[in-house]
């Protein structure tokens, strides 16, 4: 941009050119345009997730409908995937259980998303003693085995709602199924309780430099509202770093729901998910091995792309810190 | 330095205190105990166990009595052996698990720098596109998808090892490389990122310009500031390498701790499952410790403080 050699200073209308420039946002749109893989991943992403949302509907087989005369097929006409342990339709299994991990996915990515940037940002705007304190609990909950806690959370969470619907089940002889509701509800909770630590620590830390870098200098010294350079400046700021964060949160989490899922404390059957398929594929590998390569193959693909997506919005958002 | 050892030391008490504190709570106030597995004895044998264990103390008694006999080493009984204490159920399993955790690390990092550093020589070249995407395809492979794969493949197709066991040592071999692999690509990446950074500084430059060989420049200056990413990802890397140890001990079939872990929390063995909890936490923290003693070992910009 030429440099501002005006006389006559007038701060309104040099704002207005400056936000005339292009936007932070269209900058990292086009930037992002050219990172093939980047639009790859997207379309590879969009065509997973809506197969998974809206192909169950035009199945034939449900994904809990099992059949024993058929068990464990190969691929077939009727059974395009093959049929597991139980006779259950393959694909419809598969592709329930990415709803399931992609609802996991999200769900628990927003709980740590609103919890490490609220925490984070508090941090952050407040300083202080309050900032070493909170700082302080983060790094202790960092140096905790948070996995086993996890574990020992979702085994326990299982008793307990086993034993809520034999209660429900002998005191009112209502049948419910609460234990695999509340299994997926807590999913969500101690997988976002967990993720959220690095979000705090990146949103606080790009608070915290923020605020002492020379344009928010600038913008005080030009005497904006402090409004203004919330919402104006620093925001969009951390908001690169927040989205490249988020997008990369998703795997993970995705990742500890089939960990959780695999050792058999996630998902439980007949529900799906593609931990528990990849669970299920590797116990009866050598019969049916497509059992495991298919939904093996989905989740890893899945796992890749949002990774690439992630990259490539790191580059776009933030050209600082490129991949190099 | 020995200061700051010795403050770090002090400070590993108060957090396995609250380790062995939460878990404890977290196992006892949830529903479910030890002897109520599907082959139910009498009301009487069950109180009669839960007396015998002191389980039937109230909860503070056995929280105290617990850390009391921890302070003395003692882990507490177990109830999935007979005859057997928590000590030397540990000390039975954690061997081979720690085996399995060095010779993971061992294909993690010497795999890992290797590709990192081939990647960072000449970056946007093929000899940077391969290792890059060999380490993006190791990320998205999950131990618990590669794991299965590398059997299918190399024992059932192959014939080369066996599918499960842990008796000689080619059965080493798959799982080593199953765990390894997936923190190989994670080091790969961050040694390239690191290298790279190093790479285009100053001293480096003059390094060259004082007529220091290539390998010279790699080896005596450019990898000890190159190396300070993936130093830093070692903590976490052992705490993932623990947790990943859980699913490949069941897929290998491997009798460690890990999966003692997870089938005693199912079976609630108070004893087994505390104490795991504890040797896992304890090996954690001192990793954390020993990477915060080289990080600022390698970089002289820091300080002990």
């Amino acid at each position: 941009m030429e440099p501002a050699t005006t006389s006559s200073f007038n701060t309104e209308r040099l704002l207005e050119q400056a936000d005339q420039g292009t936007s932070l946002w269209k900058d990292a749109w086009l930037r992002m345009r050219k990172n093939r893989m980047a639009v790859f991943s997207v379309v590879v992403l969009l065509v997973i997730s809506l197969t998974s949302v809206f192909g169950p509907f035009f199945l034939t087989y449900s994904y809990e409908e099992t059949n024993l005369d058929r068990v464990a097929q190969a691929p077939s006409a009727d059974h395009w995937l093959g049929t597991d342990k139980l006779g259950r339709d393959q694909l419809s299994r598969i592709l329930y259980g990415g709803r399931v991990s992609l609802m996991v996915g999200l769900v628990a990515t927003a709980v740590s998303l609103t919890i490490g940037v609220l925490y984070g940002t508090i941090a952050g705007f407040v300083g202080g003693k309050l900032d070493a304190l909170m700082m302080r609990i983060v790094d202790i909950i960092y140096a905790l085995p948070f996995t086993i806690f996890v574990i020992l959370l979702m085994v326990i969470a299982q008793d307990a709602g086993t034993a809520v619907e034999n209660w429900l089940l002998q005191s009112f002889g209502w049948k419910t199924d609460v234990a695999s509701k509340w299994n997926l509800i807590l999913l969500f909770g101690a997988i976002g309780a967990v993720e959220w630590l690095t979000m705090a620590r990146i949103v606080r830390g790009q608070v915290l430099s923020l605020r002492k870098m020379e344009f928010i200098e600038a913008c005080i010294s030009l005497g904006l509202s402090r409004k203004r350079i919330i919402f104006r400046h620093l925001i969009p700021n951390v908001l690169g770093p927040i989205v490249v964060y988020t997008t990369l949160t998703i795997p993970a989490v995705m990742l500890l729901e089939a960990f959780l899922s695999f050792l058999g404390l996630g998902i439980q059957p007949p529900r799906s998910s593609w931990g528990l398929l990849i669970k299920e594929g590797s116990e009866m590998m050598e019969e049916a091995p497509w059992l495991l390569l298919y939904p093996g193959l989905l989740f890893s693909l899945t796992l890749f792309s949002l990774n690439f997506l992630g990259d490539g919005l790191r580059d776009a958002l933030d050209p600082k810190t490129s991949k190099d | 330095m020995l200061k700051f050892i010795l403050r770090r030391l002090l400070e590993t008490i108060p957090v396995l205190l609250v380790v062995v504190t939460v878990t404890f709570f977290m196992l006892r106030l949830a529903p479910g105990g030890p002897f109520d597995s599907e082959r139910k004895g009498s009301a009487e044998q069950e109180a009669q166990l839960n007396a015998y264990y002191g389980l039937d103390k109230p909860l503070m008694v056995q929280y105290f009595n617990y850390v009391g006999n921890l302070l003395k080493g003692d882990l507490g009984p177990t109830f999935t052996y007979a005859n057997r204490d928590t000590n030397e159920i540990i000390g039975m399993f954690l061997p081979v698990s720690l085996e399995l955790g060095i010779y993971s690390l061992l294909v993690a990092l010497i795999i890992g720098i290797t590709l990192g550093v081939i990647a960072s020589l000449k970056p946007n070249s093929w000899s940077d596109y391969f290792p890059s995407s060999l380490a993006m395809v190791g990320i998205c492979l999950p131990t618990f998808v590669l794991g299965p794969l590398l059997i299918l493949f190399f024992s059932l197709k192959l014939n080369w090892f066996d599918a499960t066991g842990w008796e000689y040592p080619r059965d080493r071999v798959l799982p080593s490389l199953t765990l390894g692999g997936y923190y190989a690509a994670y080091v790969a990446r961050l040694t390239r990122g690191g290298m790279l950074e190093i790479l285009t500084q100053d001293f480096i430059r003059t390094a060259k310009a004082k007529g220091a060989s290539a390998s010279r420049v790699l080896f005596k200056h450019a990898l000890r500031g190159g190396l300070l990413p993936v130093v830093s990802f070692l903590g976490p890397a052992t705490a993932g390498l623990i947790s990943g140890s859980f699913v490949i001990e069941t897929v290998f079939g491997i009798p460690g701790l890990g999966k003692q872990f997870v089938t005693s929390a199912f079976n609630r063995d108070y004893g087994l499952v505390m104490g795991t909890v504890l040797v896992f936490a304890t090996f954690i923290i001192l990793l954390n410790m020993i990477v915060d003693i080289l990080q600022v070992w390698l970089n002289p910009k820091l300080k002990f403080k």
